[in-house]
């Protein structure tokens, strides 16, 4: 499957900033599954912009933006070639121990009432692929689909409490109960085409370590393993770490961001 | 416990007068009145408080500026037990730097089930932000404090390794200061390595490990949280008597995974680092984004190979209680050996046969908390009631690997200037290691910390302690050294280190 990619990222500053640096997580790597045939980060203003890698193997791009500037326009288009993997990861770049990601952060920390949910649904079994689906459903079905931005700094224990959740939440609780259950598990953000186009935010989904098979892609957001549909982009502890966009500013005033993102299955 | 500890100067407790090496030392306390000792120890203080050589006590708000109390009397090693110990030193600096080296690496030693892999990935001081990032000629604890205790002549332990950015080095300076100043007689009787050049060792580190392509006048700058930061003064200092620049955050700018440090005439190309700010200060896009100490796009420049960090971020995975006790395998498994310098013995009640010795000893040991700080969840078993022995006993029962056990040692003492005149006290030591491009360098002195209450096993400054010149003895073999000056001093060091061949010192050290 082609998948065609559009991600559009406005920061509007009340105040002109004297200097913008941002750590990009937005390239997505070649795997066994998803080929990555075209793909373009384009900035409106003068930047000097380098690229490399951090510890957990995401792709980065670093800008430094001299001031001064009051609004940045960035573009991130290109297009996927995926394949159909069921779930399983084949070819990605795995830097890092699995076991690492039982590690929780306050984003992602399970209190009684998820340690309680993680229990009943998975009970005795651990990082079975029938567990781990059955509490893909299990997060899926408790929650309906919150369609804004995701909440910045919502912790998945109060997450847990609501009706409704963002992608991202649902993701964190997903991540929350299997690791509580000792299972490693981690945050992915990418692109999915099964989700409305426009939408404020890029999606996000989790990883569980089974062993003997290794890490499988879950998204309780559609009850399933990503498959053709999903392009991965980066991998973290929680949805911050595998944030597209991590920023600093120097200049007074409040910031406004827009995000707008749009994916197209083309054959 | 304390009336039989082996005295530094007195030597043994059942020994009649001082140690045979140490017996002019002896002389000199005794033909010293103890009020011209105490006049001098008093101008050595005036000195430090007019130098502004404070630290702030927390939690304690009517005295937020104080001066550690110094003591007039000092530590002295011999030269060959100074030669063992950094024999001992330089082979476990060199194995934390190879276990740094490798955690962020291959982690050949996990994969080899030297150590177990939870310990390593689920310790938060494991930063995977920077797994992967090999800093400038491989070199990641540039600056270790190793805090020691002894027991004996030759008998050290190591109660704690400072791999991150220990500090306390301006006391060993400002003491031995002090010391020339006021107690000039010692140094034409006693031959004393000096410590002076430390700025210039230091300076030699920092430019040693400056990134390839940097020519030869790398730019080098202390980097420090600000003037509020309890150890401001030893960031100035050092900064000042090395003729570097001190600066903060602010000061320092990351463009195309550059660092620059603002200047009057514009912007200066940073290449060397020595940061005494923490991991989580060092750059907001990696680790803490609500930090405003940090410096945007500095971990990016490290991983480009474009500036040397002093220590290198990452580092707190080696000096963390829980690794400790897995220092003496840490060692062997890097450096082929066993450890020549001990840790404090540890039994692990993770392991059954440890957790059964500990049950059967409690009276005798002191039982930790692998994870508590503070004295909190701490059995001191010569000292406890039986009622709080058995709460332990039904603790360790039933989380035995949150426990770690150690027995009771008699630290050593040195005579101390106390209000009845001189009496024992217990000391411990931080010597300070120095690791550059070229190798590993021990600083022939370093902190030593005295319990100023009788009796008592505290050190730390925040709870009565105070501070002592160390001296290193240099043997005659080292005598044209001495006339050489300045720079010398280190060569004299290496020398004693070098000369460990000999058949005195082959001991094997447990």
């Amino acid at each position: 499957m082609r998948l065609s990619i559009d991600h559009r990222t406005t920061y509007r500053f009340t105040e002109p900033q004297a200097r913008v640096v941002q750590l990009l997580r937005m390239t997505p790597r070649n795997t066994h599954d998803q080929i990555v045939a075209d793909w373009h980060i384009a900035l409106d203003c003068d930047a000097r912009i380098t690229e490399g890698q951090d510890g957990f193997g995401n792709a980065t791009t670093i800008l430094y933006i001299d001031g001064p500037v009051d609004r940045i326009d960035l573009s991130v288009t290109g297009e996927v070639v995926t394949s159909h993997s069921d779930g399983v990861l084949h070819g990605t770049l795995e830097p890092l121990p699995a076991r690492l990601f039982l590690r929780d952060t306050p984003l992602t920390r399970a209190d009684a009432a998820i340690t309680d949910f993680a229990r009943d649904v998975i009970g005795d079994e651990g990082g079975t692929v029938a567990a781990l689906h059955r509490l893909n459903h299990a997060v899926g079905d408790r929650f309906t689909l919150a369609r804004g931005r995701p909440e910045p700094g919502l912790a998945v224990a109060d997450a847990f409490t609501r009706g409704a959740a963002t992608p991202r939440d649902l993701a964190h609780v997903f991540i929350a109960a299997a690791r509580a259950r000792g299972v490693p598990a981690r945050y992915v953000s990418g692109y999915c085409d099964r989700l409305e186009d426009n939408r404020p935010a890029p999606h996000g989904w989790a990883d569980a370590w089974i062993e003997g098979l290794g890490w499988v892609g879950f998204d309780p957001m559609l009850r399933r393993s990503p498959e053709e549909h999903h392009v991965r982009v980066a991998v973290g502890f929680d949805a911050v770490g595998a944030s597209p966009v991590a920023g600093t500013r120097m200049g007074e005033g409040d910031e406004r961001l827009d995000v707008a993102v749009s994916v197209n299955a083309e054959g | 416990m304390g009336t039989q500890a082996f005295d530094e100067i007195m030597g043994p407790p059942e020994r009649e007068g001082a140690r045979s090496e140490l017996v002019d030392l002896c002389h000199w306390l005794q033909a010293t009145p103890a009020d011209e000792l105490r006049r001098r120890q008093e101008a050595a203080e005036t000195t430090f408080r007019q130098l502004g050589i404070t630290f702030a006590v927390y939690g304690d708000s009517d005295a937020s500026e104080r001066i550690i109390p110094f003591d007039i009397v000092p530590r002295i090693f011999l030269a060959r037990e100074w030669a063992r110990l950094s024999e001992g030193l330089i082979q476990r600096v060199e194995a934390i730097n190879a276990f740094l080296h490798d955690i962020y690496g291959e982690r050949r030693i996990l994969r080899e089930g030297v150590l177990p892999e939870d310990l390593i990935l689920g310790n938060a001081q494991f930063r995977p932000e920077i797994a992967g990032i090999r800093p400038p000629h491989d070199v990641w604890a540039h600056i270790c404090g190793i805090d020691l205790v002894r027991t004996g002549p030759d008998d050290f332990f190591v109660l704690e390794d400072n791999a991150r950015t220990p500090s306390g080095v301006s006391y060993m300076l400002e003491n031995r200061e002090a010391m020339v100043r006021l107690c000039p007689e010692l140094f034409s009787q006693f031959r004393v390595a000096a410590v002076d050049s430390y700025p210039d060792m230091l300076l030699e580190t920092m430019r040693s490990v400056s990134p390839r392509g940097c020519g030869q006048n790398p730019t080098c700058v202390v980097l420090t949280p600000g003037h509020y930061n309890s150890a401001y003064y030893e960031h100035s200092f050092l900064a000042d008597s090395m003729g570097v620049e001190l600066v903060e955050a602010a000061d320092l700018v990351v463009d195309d995974d550059v660092v620059y440090m603002r200047t009057i005439a514009g912007r200066v190309k940073v290449d060397v680092i020595y940061r005494r700010v923490d991991d989580d200060f060092l750059d907001p896009l990696v680790f803490r984004p609500d930090s405003m100490l940090g410096v945007p796009g500095l971990i990016a420049a490290y991983a480009a190979g474009k500036v040397a960090i002093i220590n290198a971020p990452g580092n707190g995975i080696a000096d963390d209680k829980a690794i400790y006790s897995y220092m003496p395998e840490i060692v062997r498994f890097y450096s082929g050996g066993e450890a020549k310098l001990p840790n404090v013995e540890t039994w692990r009640c993770r392991e059954p046969q440890a957790l059964k010795y500990v049950l059967d000893h409690l009276d005798e040991l002191v039982v930790k908390l692998v994870d508590g700080s503070g004295g909190y969840g701490m059995l001191v078993g010569p000292t406890a009631s039986r009622q709080e022995i058995e709460t332990f006993r039904a603790a360790l029962i039933a989380e035995p690997h949150r426990y770690i056990a150690q027995p009771t040692l008699a630290l050593s003492t040195v005579p101390t200037l106390a209000d009845s005149g001189l009496s024992p006290r217990h000391v411990d030591f931080r010597p300070f290691v120095l690791t550059g491009s070229k190798g590993v360098k021990v600083v022939p002195g370093g902190l030593t910390r005295v319990a100023l209450k009788e009796g008592s096993l505290v050190v730390n400054s925040s709870q009565g302690g105070g501070t002592k010149d160390s001296f290193v003895l240099m043997d005659d073999a080292n005598a044209m050294t001495q006339s050489m000056g300045g720079m010398t001093q280190s060569i004299g060091a290496d020398g004693m280190v070098q000369s460990l061949g000999n058949a005195d010192l082959t001991r094997e050290v447990r």
